[in-house]
């Protein structure tokens, strides 16, 4: 099996911090790979190593099976949309998108051209010569994004693309950038704090905590089976059981995860636990009722058309033995 | 309840609340007065000074409209001091440049903290002793006897120093009544105001904005071309008008330091004095304005304010 890039227990220290600390990772060649984790968690570091902006202080970063500790930025075959875009504000659009061709001693006419294919590619043909401050902030990513593939990388690097933009737009890009992954089949690398992206765009996701690779897996694995309870946590989609609350409810004395939507709220019921509910929240498609079961909360998310147990009321909660999930740790 | 009187502070401060457009007019009035009498009247007496001419027989003055004096300029003695003030400030400015922009960049990319702090006071500490002082001091430097032809001699190279004075034009006795110790000092003195602006210009450059560039396969080199040297263009261009216009119109360096052909400031000073020329003055006065607005004109069309 070939991979795009490999981490060979990694490490990058600054001074006494760790930011990266004994990674390995190998990343398929034609996947779309997310990096998530909270800030500071080393996956940015894990990014700039790939690029070649930082050097490992042990281990090495393989880029096709070759070690690229020697190599500098300009001599690998990975290409980078940046966080805020990074695009040159003296330059028009055009000439951003041809900056990496330009380098390389390719004719203008002929890097126009391929600039103007790029910037087809990202739908905005016809915008070739304004400058980056006459664009709207998803437009600018498309430049970034079309600035970085106008070289044809093998590795496309995004570090944390759409955080600089609205819900919405943030959402049809989801789209977009996985459309475009398939439609160009390179390696995408991915960097996110939004457990949400990474879930939906990814095929593989590692969630680094502390500059340590917590858990690595495909999107379903992260959510239903997570590993430890940081991870159960920061995917923020399960309720986390202490040995004891998981005892009280008849599992075995261990941390569990438990998803909110397997769960059944029944009012003046019994269940496994019971406890009273202390808020009800809308949220659209589904309502968040949360319930004090003896001083630890669970939520519980009851579909929009069911009806939800009231504020104060005291209620059971049920689910199915399989539906908790023995997770690492004391 | 009693209304309470406001007071005249009160008053003026809600006067001045109610029209925003008076404030403004008692902000701007000093500063429009002095720009508009003092200086921009100034700078017009003078040219008008400029068109008039001297009678050459009663040295009085010929309040009549000609262009006669800028003829004058043309003449070649006195042509000869406007090119050579403009080369004099052309090679200040471009080797001001050269040197400025690494100590710029290493204060504006590396430099942290006290490093910083240390730059900041080493770059201004020589503007806060006076300028006459700093001068005597080159010209003692440079001098026959000085410190340099010195330490020249101790390490064997008189041989090359002999060699440079002895080159035609720039060359002299010794460097203190050189065109090269005229540079030199020139170059010392305004050094700062070209490193400053330089490094406020590439304080502004995004350090990401570098690394965009190497990424897309940019080796360093190129880098400084494409990127970095177009973002800093604003400020070299502000350091150079510095340079340029302030060699341009000093009139006490190339007195003290250099050999004894004027340069424009002398020229003024001379023909408004002793001479009495107050219209040749004037024109010669003019010759560094002209020189200035077609400089930064060019610059504009080159395209160097472009990254502003």
């Amino acid at each position: 099996m070939s991979y795009a890039v490999e981490f060979d227990h990694v490490s990058r220290h600054f001074g006494t911090v760790r930011a990266v600390d004994n990674v390995s990772i190998a990343i398929e060649e034609g996947g779309f790979f997310a990096m998530l984790g909270p800030s500071g968690s080393g996956k940015t570091t894990c990014l700039r190593l790939i690029s070649g902006f930082e050097r490992p202080t042990a281990g090495h970063v393989r880029i096709f099976g070759e070690t690229s500790e020697d190599l500098p930025p300009n001599r690998r075959p990975v290409n980078t949309v940046f966080q805020d875009y990074a695009l040159f504000p003296h330059l028009s659009v055009r000439d951003n998108v041809a900056y990496g061709l330009m380098v390389q001693g390719i004719d203008k006419r002929t890097r126009h051209a391929r600039a103007e294919e790029m910037l087809a590619l990202v739908k905005l043909d016809s915008y070739g010569d304004r400058k980056p401050a006459q664009l709207s902030g998803g437009q600018r990513q498309r430049v970034a994004l079309a600035r970085a593939l106008v070289n044809h990388p093998r590795v496309l690097l995004l570090d944390e693309p759409l955080g600089a933009l609205d819900l919405k737009l943030r959402e049809a890009m989801q789209d977009e950038l996985k459309a475009l992954q398939r439609q160009l089949g390179i390696t995408f690398v991915f960097v996110t704090h939004d457990q949400g992206e990474a879930l939906s765009m990814a095929d593989r996701v590692a969630v680094f905590n502390d500059g340590r690779i917590v858990q690595e897996g495909s999107p379903e694995d992260i959510y239903q089976r997570p590993r430890t309870r940081f991870v159960a946590d920061f995917v923020g989609s399960a309720n986390v059981l202490s040995p004891a609350l998981s005892r009280r409810a008849g599992g075995p004395e261990a941390w569990h995860s438990l998803r909110a939507e397997a769960m059944e709220a029944i009012e003046g019921g019994s269940g496994r636990l019971s406890g009273t509910v202390t808020t009800v929240r809308y949220l659209g498609a589904v309502k968040r009722v949360t319930v004090d079961v003896g001083g630890d909360e669970l939520t519980v998310a009851i579909p929009a058309g069911q009806d939800a147990p009231a504020e104060g009321a005291t209620v059971g909660l049920n689910w199915t033995a399989t539906a908790m999930h023995r997770m690492e740790g004391a | 309840m009693e209304a309470v009187r406001p007071g005249i502070a009160a008053r003026l401060s809600d006067l001045f609340w109610r029209r925003p457009g008076a404030l403004l007019l008692v902000l701007l009035i000093p500063p429009l007065l002095w720009l508009g009498v003092i200086y921009i009247g100034s700078l017009a007496a003078l040219l008008v000074q400029s068109f008039f001419s001297i009678d050459e027989f009663s040295g009085l003055i010929n309040y009549e409209f000609t262009l006669k004096t800028y003829a004058e300029l043309l003449r070649p003695a006195n042509f000869d001091i406007i090119l050579r003030t403009t080369l004099m400030a052309a090679a200040v400015t471009l080797a001001a440049a050269v040197i400025a922009f690494p100590i710029a960049y290493y204060a504006a990319r590396f430099a942290k903290g006290h490093m910083k702090a240390l730059f900041y006071l080493g770059v201004m500490l020589p503007l806060w002793s006076s300028y006459l002082v700093k001068v005597y001091a080159w010209k003692l430097i440079l001098a026959k006897e000085g410190i340099l032809t010195w330490a020249v001699d101790g390490v064997g190279a008189s041989a090359a120093l002999n060699a440079i004075l002895a080159l035609p034009v720039i060359g002299g006795g010794s460097l203190s009544v050189s065109y090269i110790g005229t540079f030199l000092v020139f170059l010392y003195v305004w050094l700062p105001f070209m490193i400053l602006p330089v490094q406020a210009a590439l304080e502004r450059v995004p350090a990401n904005l570098l690394e965009a560039s190497n990424d897309l396969g940019a080796r360093p080199g190129q880098t400084l071309r494409h990127v970095i040297l177009p973002l800093a263009m604003p400020g070299i261009i502000a350091g150079s008008i510095f340079t340029f216009s302030l060699t341009l119109g000093d009139y006490i360096i190339p007195q003290i330091v250099g050999s004894s052909r004027l340069f424009i400031g002398q020229a003024v000073y001379a023909h408004q004095g002793t001479a009495g020329n107050i219209p040749l003055a004037a024109a010669f006065a003019v010759v560094p304005i002209v020189i200035m607005g077609l400089y930064l004109w060019m610059a504009k069309r080159q395209g160097a304010f472009d990254a502003l």
